[in-house]
Order: C-alpha cells, then sequence, then structure tokens
C-alpha cells in the first residue's frame, strides 16, 4: 500500500491523474469518432459507387491495421501531413501539435472506423417503410433525419457503440509512443521505477475494470431511457 | 476537492492549447526509463544527470527550455518529425546515427560492459580491463574471440536501437542470440528473472539497478569503447535543411556546443556527473 | 518517401509474417478451447460455475490485451515462486507467455460467441432431436455443435481479425513478429512511416484473406 501513497513518496496521486488522463483521452477520442462517422456513413450509404470506396476504405484499412502501428503512424505522420497540407497554403513553419490531441485524434481515428460500421448497420436495419412513409406524409428532409431516422438510429447503436466504448477505452492503453501520461504508461513508469511490475500492472488491470464497469452502468441507463416508448 | 480542480483545469488546458509556432524554447527529448542518465521519480519528475545537465546548458544557452518524454525506439524519428529540438537520452555518437542527425561535442562518456548473476559462468571471464574497437590490434582481437565464445549459446539482452544492440549485431563477437527490449528496466528485470543470460548496457545502468533492486548483478569482462560504442554521448540535433528552420537548427548545435564548453570549463558536468554516477563521467 | 527501404525492408517483414501466423494459430486454437470450456461452463445451472466463468470473460474482456501481456511476462516473472516450479519451463519463454495471454483473451470473447450461438439455437431443434429419440449427447454434438459453428461464423471471424491485430502485442515482450522486425528495421533506419506501411499492408493482406476465407465457409455452410 505504501506503494499507493499519495504524494511524493507514492504513484497513488500519479495513477490518479493517469486515470482521469485515461478517461479524458476515452472521450474525446469517442467524440473525434463520432465526426468521421458522421462523414463516412453517409459516404458508405451513398448511391455512388466512387464514395462508397472512400468509406470502405476507411474503415477496411483502419479496422485491419494493427492500433499500435495505426498510431505509430498517425504519430510520426500526422504533423508531416499536416504541415504538407499547410505547405499548400503557403505557411511554411513547423505546425506542433500536442500529445493530448495526437493521442486523442489517432484512437479517434480507429474509433471512428468501428462507429461508422455500427451507425451503417443502424440506419440499414430502419425500416424501409418509415423511409417511405415520410415521404408520403411530405415530412421535410430535414425534419425526416432529426425526428425519425436519427432517434431510431440512436437506439438501435446504443448497445453496439458501447461495444466501441469498451475498444477505444482499451486501445487508450496503446498511446504510450505519443508520452501521454495515461494508466498504462504511468504504470509502466512505476513498475520500472519500483522494479515491482506485477503489483503496478495488476492494479492498472483493476482501473480499466473500474472504468469498463462504471461506464456499463452508465451506458445501460442510456439505454433504458432511449428504449422508451417503443 | 482541491487538487480535483486543478487537475481538471490543467487537464483541459493541455488538451485545447496548441502552440502553433515555434516559440523560443528549446524543447529536448529524454527517455526517463535509463537511471541515472535520465528517469522518473515517485511524483513523476524528470530526473538525472542529463536532466540536470539539459537545465544548466539552457542556462548558459540563455533560453527557455522544456523537457519531453519521449520512447527510446522513436527517439530520433521524433526529432526528425520535429516532436523536439535536440536529444538528450544517453545518446551515444555514433557514424550510423551521424548519416540521419547532427551531434553536439561529447559531454559524458558512456562505459559499456556486459553484465550477469552472481553464480553464471561467465565471471571472471579473462579479458583486459577495457578494449577500443577504434585500435583494434591483436589483443582486441583475442578480447572479441573469448567473448564470442562466452556468449555462444547465451541470450544475450539488449535495449533495441542502442550502441550495445550495434555491436552485437556487427558480428564482431560471431552471430549471438540478441534478445531487444524496449527499455533498460526490463533488460534489468529479465536478467534479474533468469530470462537473460547476459545483458550489455552502460556499467552505470547496472550498478545503479543492483544498488537499488539488491539483486546481485555483477559486470564480467572488459569495458568496451570505440566502434559501435561510438564516442561518448552528446546532444542529438537535426541536421540543418534550408530556410529558416534549418538555420535555427543549425544555430542550435553551435548554441549547445558553446553551452557544454562552458559547462565543462565551469565543472558544472564534472559536478552533475559525480552526483548521479558517483564518478566523473564527463568528457 | 523511401521507397527503395520499403521494397528492401518487404522480405524481412514477409519472413516475420512466419511468426505472426504462428502466434495466431496457436492461439487461435488454445482460445477455441478454452472458449468452448467456458461457453459449456456459461450455460451450467450451477451457481459458482456459472458465475467463474463469467468473471473470466469480464476479467479478460474488460482489460487492455497490452495489460494482460505485461502481468504474464513481466509480473508473474517476478514472482520467485513461479521462477522455481515447473510452470518456469514455459513462463520463461516470451513466445509462450505471449500465446497464453492471446489464448485467454481470445478464449473469453470465444466463449461469448458460442454462448450466445448455443443461445439462440432455436429450442424445436432440440426438441425434434429428442422426439425422434436421438440421445442428448448425440443432439448436442451432431446438431447443437454444427449450428451454433454456423451461427457463430461471422462474429469468429471477427475474432480471429482482431487477434491478428492482437498478435503485434508480442513485439512488446521481445519477440520478432511482424511489428516486431518492422520496429527492429526502424531502430537502424530511423525511418517508421515507410516500414510501418509496407507491415500494415501485409496485416491488410491477412485481414482480407480471412475475411473472404470466412465469407466462403459462410456460404459452404449455410444451410
Amino acid at each position: 500500500m505504501e506503494l499507493l501513497a499519495f504524494g511524493k513518496t507514492g504513484w497513488g496521486d500519479e495513477l490518479f491523474y493517469a486515470t482521469l488522463m485515461t478517461i479524458a483521452v476515452s472521450v474525446t477520442a469517442m467524440l473525434i469518432g463520432f465526426l468521421f462517422a458522421l462523414i463516412f456513413t453517409p459516404l458508405k450509404l451513398s448511391k455512388y459507387k466512387s464514395l462508397n470506396l472512400i468509406g470502405n476504405f476507411y474503415t477496411t484499412v483502419i479496422r485491419g491495421v494493427p492500433e499500435l502501428l495505426v498510431i505509430y503512424l498517425f504519430f510520426f505522420g500526422g504533423s508531416g501531413a499536416i504541415m504538407f497540407v499547410a505547405s499548400m497554403f503557403g505557411y511554411y513553419e513547423y505546425i506542433e501539435i500536442n500529445a493530448f490531441i495526437t493521442g486523442s485524434f489517432a484512437i479517434g481515428i480507429i474509433s471512428g472506423a468501428y462507429s461508422t460500421e455500427v451507425f451503417r448497420g443502424a440506419i440499414q436495419s430502419i425500416d424501409k417503410g418509415q423511409f417511405e412513409a415520410a415521404k408520403v406524409l411530405g415530412v421535410k428532409k430535414h425534419i425526416k433525419f432529426y425526428k425519425i431516422i436519427l432517434p431510431q438510429m440512436l437506439r438501435l447503436a446504443i448497445p453496439n457503440l458501447s461495444n466501441v466504448w469498451q475498444i477505444t477505452l482499451k486501445d487508450t492503453s496503446l498511446i504510450s509512443v505519443t508520452g501521454l501520461v495515461e494508466i498504462m504508461r504511468q504504470s509502466y513508469i512505476a513498475a520500472g521505477s519500483t522494479r515491482d511490475p506485477l503489483f503496478f500492472y495488476s492494479f492498472a488491470a483493476v482501473l480499466y475494470l473500474l472504468l469498463t464497469f462504471i461506464s456499463m452502468k452508465l451506458i445501460n441507463r442510456l439505454e433504458i431511457k432511449y428504449s422508451r416508448g417503443f | 476537492m482541491n487538487i480535483f480542480k486543478k487537475t481538471i483545469i490543467s487537464v483541459l488546458a493541455s488538451l485545447f492549447i496548441t502552440t502553433s509556432v515555434y516559440a523560443d524554447k528549446i524543447k529536448i527529448g529524454t527517455e526517463g526509463a535509463y537511471p541515472p542518465w535520465n528517469s522518473k521519480d515517485a511524483s513523476g519528475k524528470l530526473i538525472g544527470f542529463e536532466v540536470e545537465l539539459a537545465w544548466t546548458l539552457c542556462r548558459y544557452i540563455g533560453k527557455q527550455c522544456e523537457i519531453v518524454e519521449q520512447d527510446w525506439d522513436g527517439m530520433i524519428p521524433a526529432l526528425l518529425m520535429r516532436k523536439f529540438d535536440a536529444i538528450m537520452a544517453g545518446m551515444s555518437i555514433t557514424d550510423e546515427r551521424l548519416k540521419t542527425i547532427n551531434f553536439s561535442q561529447g559531454y559524458a562518456d558512456e562505459v559499456a560492459q556486459l553484465a550477469v548473476m552472481k553464480g553464471s559462468d561467465l565471471e571472471g571471464m579473462d579479458t583486459p580491463s577495457g578494449i577500443n574497437l577504434s585500435i583494434g590490434g591483436s589483443s582486441v582481437k583475442k578480447a572479441l574471440k573469448t567473448i564470442e565464445g562466452a556468449l555462444a549459446g547465451k541470450t544475450v539482452c539488449v535495449q533495441t536501437a542502442t550502441i550495445h544492440q550495434n555491436f552485437l549485431d556487427s558480428g564482431d563477437v560471431g552471430s549471438v542470440n540478441v534478445r531487444t527490449y524496449k527499455t533498460q528496466d526490463e533488460v534489468n528485470l529479465d536478467l534479474a528473472a533468469g530470462r537473460c543470460d547476459v545483458a550489455l548496457a552502460a556499467a552505470v545502468a547496472f550498478t545503479d539497478y543492483a544498488d537499488k533492486s539488491g539483486k546481485p548483478v555483477v559486470l564480467v569482462g572488459p569495458t568496451f569503447s570505440g566502434g559501435a560504442f561510438g564516442n561518448g554521448v552528446g546532444v542529438g540535433i537535426r541536421k540543418g535543411g534550408s530556410g529558416a528552420i534549418g538555420e535555427r537548427d543549425a544555430q542550435l548545435l553551435k548554441d549547445f556546443n558553446m553551452a557544454i564548453n562552458k559547462a565543462r570549463k565551469n565543472g558544472d558536468i564534472s559536478r552533475i556527473a559525480t552526483k548521479w554516477f558517483g564518478f566523473d563521467a564527463s568528457m | 518517401m523511401d521507397l527503395e527501404l520499403m521494397i528492401n525492408s518487404f522480405p524481412k517483414l514477409l519472413n516475420a509474417t512466419v511468426v505472426t501466423l504462428k502466434l495466431l494459430s496457436l492461439s487461435l486454437l488454445f482460445g477455441l478451447f478454452i472458449g468452448l470450456l467456458f461457453a459449456i461452463m456459461r450455460m451450467n445451472n450451477n451457481f459458482i460455475i456459472n458465475k467463474f466463468a463469467y468473471g473470466y470473460s469480464y476479467l479478460f474482456r474488460g482489460t487492455p490485451l497490452l495489460v494482460q501481456i505485461f502481468i504474464i511476462y513481466f509480473g508473474f516473472g517476478q514472482i520467485e515462486f513461479i521462477r522455481s516450479s515447473f510452470l518456469w519451463v514455459v513462463l520463461k519463454e516470451p513466445y509462450w507467455c505471449a500465446i497464453i495471454a492471446f489464448a485467454l483473451n481470445t478464449g473469453a470473447y470465444t466463449s461469448e460467441i458460442l454462448r450466445s450461438a448455443f443461445q439462440t439455437i432455436k429450442k424445436g431443434y432440440v426438441e425434434a432431436g429428442k422426439s425422434l429419440g436421438i440421445s442428448s449427447k448425440i443432439i448436442f454434438y451432431k446438431i447443437q455443435i454444427p449450428i451454433a459453428i454456423r451461427q457463430s461464423l461471422p462474429a469468429y471471424g471477427n475474432e480471429i481479425i482482431l487477434m491478428l491485430k492482437g498478435t503485434s502485442l508480442a513485439s512488446t515482450v521481445t519477440l520478432m513478429d511482424l511489428t516486431g522486425v518492422a520496429k527492429y528495421i526502424i531502430s537502424t533506419t530511423f525511418k517508421p512511416i515507410e516500414v510501418f506501411i509496407v507491415a500494415g499492408s501485409i496485416y491488410l493482406f491477412m485481414t482480407f484473406l480471412i475475411h473472404n476465407f470466412i465469407k466462403f465457409l459462410e456460404r459452404k455452410y449455410n444451410y
């Protein structure tokens, strides 16, 4: 227990901050993932083959390559790519992206590929009749989307999104290359410094279990809320 | 809930504030897992010989500094990708690395040596106390032959992308069964656990581990220098390219060389080295 | 982009792919046994057996694979008791540590896949079998298991791909798999992007093959 003391002697406070960091990265990555899904889901569902191709390329590549590689590629290539884009606009200075953004984006890209698949599946499983009914009733396009499709899609998507959340949460353990001190990196540092890997990695496992347990409870509540009236 | 508030604020601040332009601040990358060169203490602060030296050098240069943590295996790629401007991470100046990056003059000498657990049959290996691979000669050749024989069939552990790995891969001691680790901490753990028969690293990395863990780690064979082991530890800096960014890198190299000269003359390097290594490893 | 490096590193990476495939196939093989065992335990009416199987699956699905490997490799390696026992013969080797971690991990997911497959089998099949006077053992092996396999093919195909990606973590315990060799090449060339693109393409190609193989099986067993 001395190892977990707060303050200068133990690793308790460091691990506490690291847990907050894991939560912060996971949530941000999940949101970034939603943004990606917002772009790529319509592409995958589009009538146009070329747009399908772009959407499929994203989800296939990201879900087919180990997370570690995606993170490394984003970490080493991300700022280079942004600088390349900036140079086309005549900006040649170095653009720095901080570790938090880098880490969240790296995980967000992965998370987004899974979210895209979930949204695509959810939209496709909405009864076709509903679209037609809306059309017949002359409901405006954006009202149709916000009032009819979106609520149903969310209800269908929540159980699968909770899987995406779990994947996202666990993937944050791989971003140590970015130098961001989340649970895994902090445990790694503590294990190295105290030479007690068994204790710190087991403790990390407990922290992750706690996070998955609590988030599952919260998601269940959400699920109950959204399935009301069905 | 003061801690809580503070954390939330600092986390939020670090989230979205990105400095997009190169500030007049030198960012120095270090590993934080290679004691006593650089490591982290229980409050999460970076400490060690190079961390203290970095602050000293920055004072001489007269610029603000920030020390950045970076995993060792991504150290040089991260420098090239401009995650930071200089490396101070126990990195030896070698020909191989000089193809890709520049180095300042050396500031410290890294003495590499093999280590085993007490009771290993490698103890009492009959070699000179030190060999310099750049000088060569019959005595060096003989020592390498002895080491080749001793390492045959053994699992030799090193940290990845180090001079130690380069040496074992070079063929100087035959074909060795090398196992590479992400950090020296892991090498130490597996040496003590018995997964490694022998390990190769800076001698101080082993003595530091033996001191702190109380494990019977013993140094064997000669100390190595020259050749694959390079010419001391220096500050790694990008090769100056063209344009304003390139000029800054070239200037940074000059600044660090100047600062190392001053620190050496004033006895700072010796003092800091003695504090962390127990002896004067300055160059 | 250093095309020459990409071309030169390709054969080395292809060699390392053999290690990755070995890790994958052994982990899947052991994982399938573990998964089947725990799926059956989950359907047991005994509270303790049931909860034990649930706990196992929860533990391994609720924590990152990286943590699991580190506990098994670095953690268990610190326990004197394990080091002096017969277990050390296996746990001493990074190769077996990785396979144990992978197998336990995929076993947890596989048990969930199989369990839900067993549970969705229509009661009617079992009752039809019973009414024909077929013994419950034969019903289980000849009716329930084949249907469960067919039912779980798509989900299990996904699991194979997840495991393939998971094997990349073997490189964190010193193994020279595809990712390990990629990192090794980077350690001397300092060009991560080129090397990781080649390695990533090889992974992608394997994913593609697995995906299509599962699709093929699905069509074949579509009755």
